[in-house]
């Protein structure tokens, strides 16, 4: 099971600002790119002006194995949000680089998941104009 | 000695009542709050000459300054960060009258949050999310508080191998103070563990047991020096300390990026300095008001203010004694805003103050010092105060 | 060159509450009225939740007959200096009543160059569309 969608409400749609600019050019591509500290090789998600690290403003956008775990994960079993269909699972996944991101899982049902789980990256175009980097079991 | 140390004190203290729909503007009851904190310090709107109110509320000082016809305002400004703002307005309070920038200053922070009757009526709209959270949190439908939250709770649960069920101690310890206290949206309800363990469940891992309550209400106090405040009629509630922490990789409400996200790095420097600043020993704090947004985050603060092991904060509220009135470290004695109602940390220092006064509806005797902490997985902010 | 609107384009709509829905109410019957204080007696505009001289809050109403001076003004000249969905030029004024309060409000049926400090103005109505109605003022003989 997936997120299910009431299309009939507008959705939460993501902002396309200019400092995320290299993560939407790698959607656009089906390529999970996240950036990367050009001076120390620091990834940093999400996305910054400036390494939080060593302070440099040299900033690249790198392809990642799209690999990780289910770090946590909460399931809406009442749905705040009209756009979308209780119950859904939101998932925090921690990628192999050791970055996490929050998305959701495709094809598993909320009782399935579990921390620890391995999962990948997959491509969910969610209408004509988007599409979210979403993650399924392994 | 720190600067600071019982240089202030809360000398006034006014509540709108709360209510799930107070039919006011959010203007109007902080105004009511104001002035019945004046009632309570014996002071008039002349005495008043500064002011500190919550960020993002409809109205701003200069609303509130105008409508109480206050002429000589020199201190003045705002908070931001829900209940991570409440101890942080009262820490500039203080901070304001010991240098002498100001005498008397007004806090005060108005929420219809029940009725959500104001100007920016949406969750959403009121709390200017920046683009990172819009982009990479709202499309997958983490869009409220419980999922936020809920994700750093469900990490918490795995590591240590807790047993949710025990939080439910919390809600009956709270919801119990809250049946006491004629303020509370719950006065005369309370609910048992059992009761917690039949709620339904909302947004996994949360029952709907485990949520705060939203309320339309407002608090105001004042805040004087120690000097002025022996003069007034109130007996005082000094602030021996106050503290903010903002730490690496925070996020509000969220940081989901820190190396661990459920250690609430930000309370645990709190603490630290509260302690440092005023000289105190966690045995010298007889009770606690903290952060309840929801129950399991009394466990997690207990850890991380240093009153139990990493890990032992839900052996520590099982079965509810030691967190009671009559327990060795009580919790919330209003309700909290769980057994009270929720207004962000502001009922927290509220009911801190009447325990120093000794007219709390669940009084603890020979009440000394109280450690306030609110706000967590962000900005987070405490205070001691003591008699 | 009097104050028009220039169709198509929305106005931004009053925020009505609990304060202020008096005002509002009377103004879409085509009557101004002025917020005054139950206890003391002081008038204020705009509306306030407290009296500021004696901090009741029991606030009431009362009719004005609209009748003025212009106690200031601005003439918004260029297109681009005003809201698009006003004709410029317009002027826009504070005008004290009779009573004593201040409101903010334009000055219509007349070319805003010829607006003056100390010029005598009554209140008219407004009904900008089906929800929303304003009070404007025009000059009157003394």
């Amino acid at each position: 099971m997936s997120v299910e969608y009431n299309k009939e409400n507008p959705m939460p749609v993501p902002t396309r600002y200019f400092d995320y600019e290299g993560y939407w050019k790698g959607i656009d591509e089906n390529k999970l790119t996240l950036q990367k500290c050009g001076d120390c090789g620091a990834w940093c998600h999400q996305p910054q002006p400036m390494c939080p690290d060593c302070h440099s403003i040299e900033r690249k956008w790198e392809e990642v194995s799209g690999k990780g775990t289910v770090y946590s994960w909460v399931t809406y079993h009442e749905s705040q949000e009209p756009s979308f269909k209780a119950p859904y699972s939101v998932v925090l996944v921690e990628l192999e680089e050791g970055m996490r991101l929050i998305s959701n899982l495709v094809d598993v049902k909320p009782d399935e998941i579990e921390i620890g789980m391995k999962v990948e990256v997959v491509f969910d175009k969610i209408m004509d104009e988007i599409t979210l980097p979403k993650f399924k079991k392994v | 000695m720190d600067f600071l140390k019982d240089k202030a004190a809360i000398v006034g203290m006014g509540i709108y009542k709360f209510s799930k729909d107070s039919d006011l503007t959010e203007t109007d009851m902080a105004c009511r709050s104001i002035r019945s904190a004046l009632d309570d310090a014996g002071l008039t709107p002349d005495g008043i000459d500064g002011i500190i109110v919550y960020a993002e509320e409809d109205y701003d000082d200069i609303d509130i300054t105008r409508a109480m016809g206050i002429g000589n305002m020199t201190y003045y400004g705002d908070v931001r960060w829900d209940g991570g703002a409440s101890c942080s307005m009262v820490l500039r309070a203080a901070m304001a009258v010991a240098s002498g920038s100001a005498n008397y200053i007004v806090v005060v922070k108005s929420v219809n949050d029940a009725s959500l009757k104001r100007v920016k009526k949406d969750w959403g709209e009121l709390r200017s999310w920046p683009a990172a959270q819009e982009t990479f949190y709202n499309p997958y439908g983490l869009t409220s508080d419980d999922g936020r939250i809920g994700m750093n709770v469900r990490r918490y649960i795995h590591e240590h191998n807790i047993n949710s069920d025990s939080f439910g101690w919390v809600t009956q310890v709270l919801r119990e103070n809250g049946a006491k206290n004629p303020n509370s949206m719950f006065y005369e309800k309370p609910v048992s563990h059992k009761d917690y363990l039949e709620s339904k469940i909302k947004v996994e891992p949360f029952r709907e047991l485990d949520y705060s309550c939203p309320v339309d209400g407002s608090i105001a106090f004042i805040v004087a020096t120690a000097e002025k405040a022996k003069r007034l009629k109130r007996r005082p509630a000094y602030i021996m300390a106050g503290a903010q922490s903002m730490v690496k990789g925070t996020q509000f409400k969220t940081s989901y990026y820190k190396s661990s996200i459920t250690d609430l790095h930000a309370t645990e420097i709190v603490a630290k300095t509260l302690f440092e600043k005023s000289g105190v020993t966690h045995k010298d704090i007889d009770m606690l008001q903290i952060e309840d947004e929801f129950a399991p985050l009394v466990p997690m603060q207990l850890e991380s203010l240093g009153f139990c092991e990493r890990g032992k904060g839900v052996d520590f509220i099982e079965g509810g004694d030691r967190i009671s009135v009559s327990g060795e470290l009580p919790v919330n004695t209003s309700g909290g805003s769980i057994g009270e109602g929720n207004l962000h940390g502001m009922n927290h220092i509220a009911e801190a103050v009447n325990q120093l006064r000794e007219t709390s509806t669940s009084q603890v005797k020979d009440v000394e010092k109280i450690l306030v902490a609110t706000g967590v997985f962000g900005p987070t902010s405490g205070l001691i105060l003591r008699r | 060159m009097t104050f028009k609107y220039i169709p198509g384009i929305p106005l931004v709509h009053p925020v009505v509450d609990r304060c202020n829905r008096g005002f509002w109410e009377s103004i879409n019957n085509h009557v101004l009225s002025i917020q005054r204080c139950q206890t003391c007696g002081l008038r204020l505009h705009p509306p306030r939740p407290m009296c500021p001289r004696c901090l009741a809050t029991n606030m009431g109403w009362e009719p004005s007959p609209g009748r003025g001076v212009v106690h200031t003004w601005v003439n918004f000249v260029y297109d681009r200096a005003g809201y698009p969905g006003i004709k410029c030029p317009y002027a826009v004024a504070t005008v004290e009543l009779d009573e004593g309060v201040r409101i903010l409000s334009n000055i219509v049926e007349m070319d805003p160059a010829d607006v003056y400090i100390g010029m005598p103005v009554e209140a008219v109505f407004t009904d900008v569309n089906k929800e929303l109605t304003l009070v404007h003022f025009k000059k009157r003989d003394k």
